[in-house]
C-alpha cells in the first residue's frame, strides 16, 4: 500500500477544535488538492502530517508507514513545501539543498547528482550559484519544489506553495507540481482557491475543522464552476 | 550511521558558516568580557581582597581571580545566542526543515547544540588570548586542560538555553530570559567574588550561589585553568547537562504540542 491515508485524525488547541474527526486517502500517483478556506484547519493539518505536531487520536500513514510507530522511515519518504520559505537566504540555492541532502543521509557525488536532477527538473539549474535572497518569489518557491524532491520522496506535501506569487509564477509553479505525478509521486496540495485545482485532479475540501467533500474535481464540481460550488458549500457560515 | 555522520557534519557546518557571516557578534562576545576584565577588575582590584584559596598557590590579582568566571560569561552568552537563534529559526521556518528530517529529534538538537558549543569554546580561546596579551595568564598546560572543562560548561550552558527555547514562544520574552536567567545566574555565582566571601555577607545567598549551576562550571573552569580537576563542579555540572538536556528533549517533544 502507498500513496498518503490519514484516519480518524483530531486536534484541539484548548478549547478550539482545530481538526474533527478527518479521514481522506490520496492514492499513489494521484495529485490531490486539499481546498478549505482560511482558518479551515490546513496547517495544522500539515503539522499532523509532518510530525511537527502528533495528534492524540487518528493515524497518518505515508507511503505505507504509520507516521506513529515509524516516523523516520515515514519522514524519509516525505517531501515537504511548507507554507512559509524555509531557504536560508545567505546561502546560494545550491548550499540550501546540499545542506537539506545532508538532513535526508546524502552527500558527495550522490548528493550532487541529485541536487542536479532535482534542479533541472524545476528549470533552477542556471539559478544554483545564486544567493536565494537575490531571487524573486517565484524562483524561490522552485527551489524549495526542488529542495523537497532530492531525496526522491513518494509523497509530496505542498502547503499554500502559492502565496504572494504573481499569476505567471503561480502558473508555472502549479503545472510543475501537477506535472511531478507523472513519475509516480503522490501530491497533496494545500490551497485556498479553486483556480489551482485542474478538472482531472482529487479533491478534499475542509472547512471548520471537518471533511465537507471528497472526490473527484470535476465530479464535485457538478453543473457550476468549482469556484462557486466551493462558496456555495463553504459560503454559508462565513 | 551515515545518515547521523553527515547531518551532523551539515548542521555544525552550518553554525560555522552563519558564525563566519556575523562577524560582529564575535567581536561583541569579546568586547564584553574584556571590559569587565580590563574596566571592571581594575577599578575592583583595590576594594576586594583575596587571600590564598585552591587552585591559586600565591596571592592573585582580581584580575586573575574573574578570568574563569569571564569565561563562563562568554558560554553563558552564547548559550542564550544560540537559544534566540533557535526560537527565531523556529519562527522563520527553518527549524521545521530540521524537525522534519527522518533524524531522532534528540540527535537534532544535539548536533546543534554541539555546534553552539564548539563556536563559544573559539571565543573563550579568543578571549584568553587577548587576556594573556594583557599579561594576565595561567599555567601553559592550563589552556590545554582547560579545553574539556570549557566543552563540559558550554555543553551544559547550551542545553539550559535549549530547554529556554522550548518553552519561551516568542522572540519579545528574550528580554525576560536575559532579566531572569543570564543576570542571576552571573552574579549568584562565584565569577566575581569567591563563596566564602559572599557568606561573610549573607549565608543564604552563599547557599543559593553554591548551587547554581553556573557557580560550578566556573569552579570547573578555574581548576582546569591550574591544570586540576575539581570532581564537586565536574560532577555537578555534567549532572545539571544531564537534566537541562532531558528536560528540553521533553520540551521538543511534538505531543507536547509545542512546535508550531
Amino acid at each position: 500500500m502507498s500513496g498518503l491515508r490519514v484516519e480518524n485524525l483530531s486536534y484541539r488547541y484548548g478549547p478550539k477544535t482545530a481538526l474533527d474527526d478527518v479521514s481522506f486517502r490520496v492514492e499513489a500517483g494521484q495529485f490531490c488538492v486539499l481546498l478549505g478556506p482560511n482558518g479551515a484547519g490546513k496547517s495544522t493539518l500539515f503539522s499532523l502530517l509532518t510530525r511537527l505536531l502528533v495528534p492524540p487520536e487518528g493515524r497518518v500513514f505515508i507511503a505505507g508507514y504509520e507516521l506513529g510507530r515509524s516516523p523516520r522511515a515515514a519522514l524519509a519518504r516525505l517531501g515537504i513545501v511548507f507554507q512559509q520559505s524555509t531557504l536560508d537566504l545567505d546561502l546560494t540555492v545550491a548550499q540550501n539543498l546540499r545542506y537539506f541532502a545532508a538532513l535526508h543521509g546524502l552527500s558527495g557525488r550522490a548528493a550532487r547528482m541529485r541536487i542536479d536532477a532535482a534542479l533541472d527538473q524545476l528549470d533552477m539549474r542556471e539559478r544554483a550559484g545564486e544567493k536565494t535572497r537575490a531571487l524573486n518569489g517565484g524562483h524561490r518557491r522552485r527551489a524549495e519544489l526542488a529542495r523537497a524532491l532530492i531525496h526522491d520522496p513518494e509523497v509530496l506535501l505542498l502547503d499554500e506553495p502559492t502565496v504572494g506569487l504573481d499569476a505567471a509564477a503561480r502558473r508555472s509553479i502549479t503545472n510543475h507540481a501537477h506535472g511531478l505525478t507523472e513519475s509516480g509521486k503522490t501530491v497533496l496540495w494545500a490551497t485556498h482557491l479553486t483556480d489551482e485545482v485542474y478538472p482531472g485532479d482529487r479533491l478534499v475540501i475542509l472547512h471548520q475543522a471537518r471533511i465537507l467533500a471528497e472526490g473527484g474535481a470535476a465530479e464535485i464540481a457538478g453543473d457550476m464552476p468549482l469556484a462557486e460550488r466551493f462558496l456555495t458549500m463553504t459560503g454559508a457560515d462565513a | 550511521m551515515r545518515l547521523y555522520w553527515t547531518s551532523l557534519w551539515a548542521i555544525l557546518a552550518r553554525e560555522a558558516l552563519r558564525f563566519v557571516q556575523q562577524r560582529e557578534r564575535f567581536v561583541a562576545a569579546l568586547v564584553r568580557p574584556l571590559i569587565w576584565l580590563l574596566v571592571f577588575a581594575a577599578g575592583f582590584r583595590a576594594a576586594l581582597g583575596l587571600s590564598i584559596s585552591p587552585p591559586y598557590q600565591t596571592y592573585i590579582t582580581y584580575e586573575t581571580y574573574i578570568v574563569p568566571g569571564l569565561c563562563g560569561m562568554i558560554l553563558l552568552f552564547n548559550g542564550m545566542q544560540s537559544s534566540l537563534s533557535l526560537v527565531y529559526d523556529r519562527e522563520m521556518g527553518s527549524m521545521k526543515l530540521l524537525l522534519t528530517a527522518p533524524l531522532p529529534r534528540g540527535w537534532v538538537l544535539f548536533c546543534k547544540l554541539l555546534g553552539s558549543t564548539a563556536i563559544s569554546v573559539l571565543q573563550v580561546y579568543a578571549f584568553l588570548g587577548v587576556a594573556a596579551l594583557f599579561d594576565i595568564t595561567s599555567p601553559g598546560w592550563g589552556y590545554v586542560t582547560v579545553l574539556p572543562a570549557l566543552i563540559v560548561c558550554g555543553l551544559m550552558l547550551g542545553a539550559l538555553g535549549l530547554l529556554l527555547s522550548s518553552f519561551v514562544r516568542r522572540l519579545e520574552n528574550f528580554s525576560g530570559v536575559m532579566n531572569f536567567v543570564i543576570f542571576p545566574m552571573f552574579f549568584l555565582s562565584s565569577a566575581l567574588y569567591p563563596l566564602w566571601k559572599m557568606a561573610e555577607s549573607s549565608r543564604l545567598l552563599h547557599d543559593i550561589c553554591a548551587v547554581n549551576p553556573f557557580t560550578q562550571a566556573v569552579e570547573l573552569i578555574r581548576f582546569a585553568l591550574y591544570v586540576e580537576v575539581n570532581w564537586a563542579a565536574l560532577g555537578w555540572s555534567v549532572l545539571a547537562l544531564a537534566v537541562f538536556m532531558a528536560a528540553a528533549l521533553v520540551g521538543y517533544d511534538p505531543a507536547r504540542g509545542r512546535q508550531r
